[in-house]
């Protein structure tokens, strides 16, 4: 059987460690905006995910 | 014996040309061809020759023989079943899927075409019996094909919905059609190509019953797979920012959806969308009912 979450979040990714602290997401921290932007991409091509943004500074990936 | 050997080839050849007029392969490429098409033939000369056989076999007082059509009714469900699981097994790797509504009405439409079959066969055979003129019987056979197909013939999108193209733009992050808010993109890459890739249509409902039917996720969804079968997609399995997508403005009821296609042609895409069909199974009429309109109470 082929059980798969959807419309739930994958991953965080953020670059301020006071925004995310906890969540049932794996939360990937990162030093700048840029970087974020680049490891919620990465994350993304992975699980297949799409990426949204918060505009805080905090990236979701969340598969559809 | 040779009259009924005559008109029973007869009947079965006019139900078998109806079952080859209804069949058109298109750029839906569905019934596929050939194998898929020479399923659906065979199955049409079966009703076709059912049709034939139900007249000869009431003269005959064979009355069990009759019950054959319920035989063909009970195989034409089956042709509807076959369609729907195909449809439904290919529909996880669809990379646009069509959605269950149009599955449905894909279903619905193979096992009504095989029952056209049967009733202009059931004419012919009947009108050869009755009248024993061949041509008369012929030209009313293929007479209710035409008829029962014009019958058949569903709306399309441009029947209900005024369709322009409509100006993509973002606010920050949030991806705009007109006034609607389609979805938040979070990359900027895929923001830049959206507005580079991304065509975005809005279809406009000239009355509520439009609007209602419009807002069904299946008519929908229906409308996506059509367009993008024509005009393709540039978008890949990894790529899920670049689904086409549609939404509606709570407030007028327009749908606005999002394409990227890899023909850019506006034209074509317009064409796409207003030819799409209108699902039997999704269309409302609420004007039709007392409730919504405040018609006169029937005394």
């Amino acid at each position: 059987m082929n059980i798969q979450l959807e419309n739930t979040i994958t991953a965080i990714v953020t670059h301020d460690r006071e925004k995310v602290q906890s969540g049932f997401a794996p939360i990937f921290y990162s030093n700048n905006e840029e970087e974020s932007e680049k490891l919620a991409l990465f994350i993304a091509k992975i699980t297949l995910g799409m990426v949204h943004n918060l505009e805080n500074g905090v990236y979701v990936v969340v598969k559809h | 014996m040779d009259t009924f050997i005559s008109y029973f080839m007869t009947s079965v050849f006019v139900g078998t040309i109806g079952r080859v007029y209804l069949l058109r392969v298109d750029y839906r490429q569905y019934p596929s061809y050939p194998r898929g098409v020479i399923m659906h033939l065979t199955f049409g000369l079966i009703g076709a020759a059912l049709g034939a056989i139900a007249i000869p076999a009431l003269i005959h007082k064979d009355y069990a023989a009759v019950t054959f059509l319920a035989l063909a009714a009970e195989q034409f469900r089956n042709i509807r079943t076959m369609e729907r699981e195909n449809l439904t097994n290919i529909e996880e790797i669809e990379l646009v899927q069509r959605g269950k509504s149009y599955i449905e009405e894909i279903a619905k439409i193979f096992e009504a075409r095989n029952y056209i079959v049967v009733l202009s066969s059931l004419t012919t055979s009947a009108l050869l019996y009755y009248f024993n003129n061949k041509y008369l019987a012929i030209f009313a056979g293929i007479l209710v094909l035409i008829i029962l197909k014009y019958i058949m013939k569903g709306e399309k999108i441009q029947d209900i919905a005024n369709v322009r193209i409509g100006k993509i733009w973002f606010k920050n992050t949030l991806l705009y059609v007109d006034d609607v808010v389609i979805m938040n993109v979070g990359l900027k890459e895929a923001r830049e190509r959206i507005l580079k890739t991304g065509v975005a249509v809005v279809l406009e409902p000239v009355d509520e019953n439009a609007s209602i039917t419009l807002s069904n996720i299946g008519q929908r969804q229906a409308i996506i797979h059509d367009a993008v079968a024509q005009v393709g997609i540039k978008k890949d399995l990894d790529e899920p920012d670049f689904t086409p997508l549609a939404r509606r403005n709570i407030d007028n009821g327009n749908v606005m959806i999002i394409f990227y296609p890899s023909i850019k042609n506006e034209k074509a895409l317009l064409r796409a969308v207003k030819y799409a069909p209108v699902l039997e199974s999704t269309r409302r009429s609420p004007s039709e009912s007392g409730a919504a309109y405040k018609k006169e109470e029937a005394k």
